[in-house]
């Protein structure tokens, strides 16, 4: 199986560390609140899924009442999560990550399609300043600026209607409130499943999920890079 | 900004905020003060089995317990009474403007003006589902009139003040009680009635009881509406003379032991409550007309709501479920959820009516059949019945405005005639979700005018339905005593009334619960144009949602089925 930040044939990393010397190393590409933040949205969105989908009438393992507790609380958990993620983002420089690209998405795409089936290398080496691939990138941003706020957006909408109905209901504009929710939130649960899915598509099975538990992923360094990483943050290299 | 304008709009904003925090201060202090002190209204244990005594602790009415006067001392009222008028001599002697106010109340005059739809309705005019009309069978209606010897519907009731009947409202029900058959008056010699020695009424003890009225008073003839107790309303049955706090939690005893006036609180011999117009979503309003913060409505006075003590943010603390709650209280009525199923007394209510099945005889004459809970399920003077108990409410939108159909209106039979029609819908911002019950009838109509027909049932003349069991005649004879048109061809219909439940309101732990209504199915299955979260689905953005799950799992199984075929290649 391929991995995406490694070269796959012996003969073309052979080739590469010809022209300039490669050095593979573990690096921490993940920090600990990244993870963090992972994992507890993780969490809050099938805890979102669960109860909401029980809201909506699709199944009923839990009483509505309860579902709709649990529904409101871990919305708020989230987007209080997301806001300071947001901030986390921003003040981080993290950001960078999650700009989508246009370059290199279309031959991610066909890897994922055809490459890996071939068994060729992933086109896209990830690097220090730029962790995800373009389909990552692309699948992350909308889901954080598209989907997510669409969701709570509506989400708050909905949970406060009587703040905004008057005094007839305004049933019609409530009915739009619930179709917005329920698009995106069919959106999420696609992603979620998508998602599970290209975790799998690593090295080994769980190769990405444990660098998501441990933060740690094999890279392959310039000299430069490595002797920044030593000298500056050594917490952050194996 | 000059700094002059500077200080007033710090000063402005001073206000408001100070404005802000008093209103929340008094908003939150409000809370709990409802009424006044239990001191002398919530009875002791031991007072609650001695319930017939006439020094047992008197409910909670509208007004403030504490009594000036003990009746019983009054020398005018140690004489020895001979009729219920010479008690209400007596009465009026000191409460001068009383015959006045009772003569100017739907409970004197038995006519209702209701001003949304230009009707004239009361018992006067109104034909119903059950007993049908007063008009022609007067001595056995009018036992419910608050007053003497009103025999005539056609007629105003008798204008004499002391044709008002005091003691019904106010005397201690053990001493008092009006002759079925006597157009109000009770009896001081032993009478039978139904082949049954009736209560004999002491006027005496009577007149020394008086109160403010307790729930017995006005059940003596609220709970037996229909003919019967229980029988009409289904949320008022003598069950509520004495209930636990499951059934009734502001009439029981040792729950609110309200009176009836502690809701109907009026002045003057006026009650608020009328379901011929009703207010299905009071709010507190200022002169304007602008909605007023919720605790205003504790001021709304003459409104027999829930919300007049409760608001319309009866759910109280800060917590997500008790504003999750409150968000319901402008589309449901409060009965809605607090008042799960009616006829939970043990006290059964007719749902269904046949009078078509009225006047077989056996052995030429009258029987009575009861079913196997010992209901009535047949009789000779009335037809088929149904009768249920712990019935869970019909659901409705309501905007308090109700159409009655009467004589005049000519009705469309293709499909069950709705008596009195509720007006509201969705769209309708006086609108809210409403319980009901909903009465099942069949009851005659002129077969050609197609217009509702008086019946004569009662009575000792040869028409009279309940002497001669002949509906030709007992027709006729209530048409030509109201002097209305008749073919005379009759036939039976299917008819429906809508009767709101109000009362029997369980403890909050017995309420209707969330998954109740937001389930597909639940109560609320049939209400429209609302979308209730658990019951409605929006099918185009559903088929689509689950296609694109279906999808999304089909693209990944395809490209495992391809991984795993791959594998080996890849390896080599």
């Amino acid at each position: 199986m391929t991995d995406i930040s490694s070269a796959s044939g012996p003969a073309a990393s052979k080739a590469k560390e010809a022209k300039s010397k490669v050095f593979h190393r573990k690096v921490k590409n993940y920090s600990r609140y990244e993870r963090f933040w992972h994992w507890s949205q993780a969490i809050l969105i099938f805890v979102l899924a669960f109860s909401g989908f029980t809201v909506h009438g699709t199944i009923r393992f839990i009483p509505f009442h309860s579902a709709v507790m649990m529904h409101d609380i871990a919305a708020f958990v989230l987007i209080f999560l997301w806001l300071f993620t947001a901030f986390w983002t921003f003040t981080t420089g993290q950001w960078r990550h999650f700009v989508p690209t246009n370059a290199g998405l279309w031959e991610v795409i066909m890897h994922y399609l055809v490459g890996m089936m071939r068994g060729q290398p992933h086109p896209y080496k990830r690097t220090l300043s730029r962790k995800q691939n373009p389909l990552q990138s692309f699948a992350y941003f909308s889901i954080m600026t598209l989907v997510g706020p669409l969701l709570w957006l509506s989400g708050l909408a909905y949970m406060f209607y009587s703040f905004w109905a008057g005094n007839s209901g305004n049933h019609e504009i409530f009915s739009l409130v619930v179709l917005l929710h329920l698009i995106g939130a069919f959106l999420m649960v696609a992603f979620v499943i998508g998602h599970i899915y290209m975790v799998t598509t690593g090295k080994t099975l769980i190769h990405y999920t444990k660098a998501m538990i441990t933060g740690f992923e094999d890279m392959e360094l310039t000299e430069a890079e490595v002797t920044y990483l030593e000298a500056h943050e050594p917490d952050r290299i194996k | 900004m000059t700094d002059h304008a500077a200080f007033r709009g710090l000063g402005i904003a001073f206000r408001h905020l100070s404005a802000a925090i008093l209103l929340t201060a008094l908003a939150s202090i409000s809370g709990p003060v409802i009424g006044w002190s239990n001191a002398n209204a919530s009875p002791t244990a031991a007072n609650k089995t001695e319930s017939t005594n006439q020094s047992a602790e008197k409910q909670i009415t509208g007004k403030k317990p504490g009594e000036t006067a003990d009746h019983s001392k009054f020398e005018i009222l140690q004489q020895d009474f001979k009729s219920g008028p010479e008690v209400t001599k007596a009465c009026l002697s000191c409460h001068t403007e009383a015959a006045t106010q009772v003569h100017d109340s739907i409970h004197w005059k038995w006519e209702y003006d209701n001003e949304k739809t230009g009707q004239k309705l009361g018992k006067r005019y109104v034909i119903n589902a059950f007993c049908g009309n007063v008009a022609s069978n007067e001595a056995r209606c009018t036992s419910c009139h608050a007053g003497y010897g009103w025999k005539d519907m056609r007629e105003n009731p008798p204008s004499a003040p002391e044709a008002v009947d005091c003691l019904v409202c106010h005397a201690d029900t053990q001493y008092y009680k009006k002759f079925p058959t006597k157009a109000g008056l009770p009896v001081t010699e032993p009478t039978m009635f139904g082949g049954k020695p009736f209560k004999v009424s002491n006027l005496i003890e009577a007149a020394q009881s008086v109160s403010l009225p307790q729930r017995d008073n006005c059940g003596s003839c609220h709970y037996y509406g229909g003919g019967g107790d229980g029988v009409k309303h289904g949320d008022i049955d003598s069950s509520l003379d004495n209930p636990s706090v499951d059934l009734d939690v502001h009439m029981a005893a040792d729950g609110g032991n309200m009176a009836c006036s502690a809701c109907h609180s009026g002045s003057g011999h006026v009650w608020p409550g009328s379901r011929y117009d009703m207010d299905a979503k009071p709010q507190a309003r200022d002169e304007e007309g602008k909605k007023l913060p919720s605790f205003a409505m504790r001021r709304m006075n003459e409104t027999a709501s829930c919300e007049s003590c409760h608001t319309d943010a009866p759910h109280q603390g800060k917590t997500l479920e008790a504003i999750k709650l409150n968000n319901h209280t402008d589309t449901v009525a409060c009965q809605t959820c607090h008042i799960p199923e009616f006829a939970r007394g043990g006290v059964a209510t007719k749902m269904l009516w046949d009078w078509s099945t009225a006047g077989k005889l056996k052995d030429g004459k009258p029987f009575a059949i009861k079913d196997d809970k010992g209901h009535p399920s047949y009789d000779s003077k009335k037809g088929d019945f149904i009768y249920e108990e712990n019935v869970q409410p019909t659901y409705s939108w309501f905007n308090g405005k109700v159409n009655y159909v009467t004589d005049e209106d000519r009705l469309d039979t293709t499909q069950p005639v709705v008596l009195n029609a509720l007006g509201g819908s969705a769209e309708d911002e006086n609108a809210r979700i409403w319980p009901f019950k909903l009465m099942h009838t069949k009851q005659p109509i002129d077969a050609e005018n197609k217009k509702l027909v008086y019946m004569h049932l009662f009575g000792k003349d040869a028409n009279a339905f309940w002497k001669n069991f002949d509906w030709a005649k007992a027709i006729q004879g209530g048409q030509d005593y109201m002097g209305k048109d008749y073919s005379g061809k009759f036939e039976f219909i299917e008819t429906r009334m809508w009767w709101p439940i109000t009362h029997m309101v369980a403890p909050a732990n017995k309420a209707v619960q969330c998954d109740e209504c937001h389930v597909k199915g639940g109560r609320l299955e049939n209400i429209e144009g609302v979308y209730i979260p658990g019951r409605d689905d929006l099918p185009l953005i559903s088929w689509l949602g689950y296609g694109l799950i279906i999808l999304t799992i089909l693209g990944v199984a395809i490209h495992t089925i391809f991984r795993f075929a791959t594998r080996k290649q890849r390896n080599h």
